[in-house]
């Protein structure tokens, strides 16, 4: 018997009776292991790992919420600000707009040390509001009627320090339309910031994933007894849409069929019709390039960190 | 007479990074390590490692406190393997495994028989 598949796995050596192998071999979970990419998109990527344990799967979402590391502004140094937000929560509001620059590139700044340009990018931010002359006598919106009444993420401006004009070509905000705070006409913002190099465990700011990464178990609906007819468009329903797809069989009845249970949201609906002879269980696991790879090398490196220190 | 260790006590060092828990000293077929800023990433990925080792009779980790940044990490073996080397030989596996997931992954990746939406950038490193 080779035990079921479980969320958390049994499939330990000793753990039953016929003295089946179950202990770790590299060669066997080479072959039975599996990576299906689904979908690659500009911000998502979407794949299912086959043949590995919940624990490991978990370890590197955690690992790529919590450790993947990038960079993100961490102090602001206000010089004037009469804006209506105070001080402490613009600065809040700016360490959580995302940097576009490559965080391998920078080091960890260690506390109590001078910033350097190996471990620091410098921003500025300069607004100033002031009434429209040109604007149209019945405008309405803040928009029209003042210059500069909201400021946007693409205000901040880089200030290259040392080398860094020759390493990078431009290093700005991910996206360019956050409003930051808005202003009325003689308000003025003035500040400095500093953006360093950290981990999402330290806040979340550094995290490199904005929706929660997550996986799930692939649902898996066996059907034990052909459904027909009727029988096959209520079983049909209980289900959400593209899961299940009746088709005519040879005798030319109505017969359901599983096409997509990717799609399935593991409702367990069709529990309620005892008619029906099904097994829905899961199997095989599901998470969202670079993150993941740089997830898995980082894992690999914690575990060569403690290797180390047992030597 | 060996003077009585306080529960928990500290009694050998392997760096700043791991340490070992006091234990019986007339088994060492069982041992208890502390390992420093980690937590359950590493932790569980471990546990399963160990416990697919069969002369690991038992592992288990716990976190003493949500707020401090360390797991004890406990290793039972059937008398013929050391702890330690179980727990060598469990980073090993966990280290080979990791490193099959990437090369898999990367090849896969590079295969590209996948939905690949017009702003996507496969090729990015």
């Amino acid at each position: 018997m080779i035990p079921p598949m479980k969320v958390s796995s049994i499939d330990f050596p000793n753990n039953f009776s016929n003295n089946l192998d179950l202990s770790w071999d590299l060669e066997a979970f080479k072959k039975n292991f599996n990576v299906v990419i689904t979908k690659l998109t500009k911000l998502n990527i979407e794949f299912d790992f086959i043949g590995l344990d919940a624990s490991i799967a978990n370890s590197l979402r955690r690992y790529m919420l919590a450790e993947v590391p990038t960079m993100a502004i961490e102090t602001v140094y206000v010089k004037y600000n009469d804006g209506i937000m105070a001080d402490e929560v613009l600065a809040h509001r700016l360490g959580l707009v995302p940097l576009k620059v490559d965080p391998r590139q920078f080091e960890f700044s260690t506390p109590g040390e001078n910033p350097t340009d190996l471990n620091t990018l410098v921003f500025k931010l300069d607004a100033f509001c002031r009434k429209n002359t040109k604007a149209l006598k019945d405008a309405v919106h803040p928009s029209e009627k003042y210059l500069n009444s909201s400021v946007y993420s693409s205000n901040l401006e880089w200030v290259p320090q040392g080398e860094q004009a020759e390493k990078f070509e431009d290093v700005k905000a991910v996206d360019e339309d956050i409003i930051l705070t808005k202003m009325r006409p003689g308000q003025q913002i003035n500040l400095e910031m500093f953006a360093v190099k950290g981990v999402g465990q330290d806040h979340v700011k550094f995290s490199p994933i904005t929706k929660p990464g997550c996986y799930r178990l692939l649902p898996e609906i066996k059907i034990l007894k052909p459904i027909l007819n009727e029988e096959a468009k209520l079983f049909q329903s209980c289900f959400s849409k593209g899961v299940i797809d009746l088709v005519e069989n040879n005798d030319g009845d109505l017969e359901a069929k599983v096409v997509n249970p990717r799609l399935d949201t593991v409702s367990r609906n069709v529990f309620m019709h005892p008619e029906f002879e099904v097994d829905v269980e899961s199997s095989g696991i599901y998470p969202p390039h670079v993150i993941v790879k740089e997830g898995l090398l980082g894992l690999i490196e914690k575990c060569k960190k403690i290797k180390e220190a047992l030597e | 007479m060996s003077a009585m260790l306080e529960p928990g006590q500290i009694i050998t060092t392997f760096g700043p990074k791991v340490q070992l828990l006091e234990q019986n000293e007339n088994d060492d077929s069982c041992a208890t390590f502390q390992i420093k800023d980690e937590d359950h990433t590493l932790g569980n990925s471990l546990r399963y490692m160990l416990m697919k080792n069969p002369n690991v009779t038992l592992a288990g980790y716990s976190l003493p406190h949500p707020s401090e940044a360390r797991f004890n990490l406990r290793i039972q073996t059937d008398g013929t393997i050391k702890p330690l080397d179980a727990l060598n030989k469990g980073l090993d596996d966990l280290i080979d495994m990791f490193q099959e997931i990437y090369d898999k992954f990367d090849y896969k990746l590079k295969l590209k028989d996948y939905i690949l939406e017009e702003d996507a950038e496969p090729d990015a490193e």
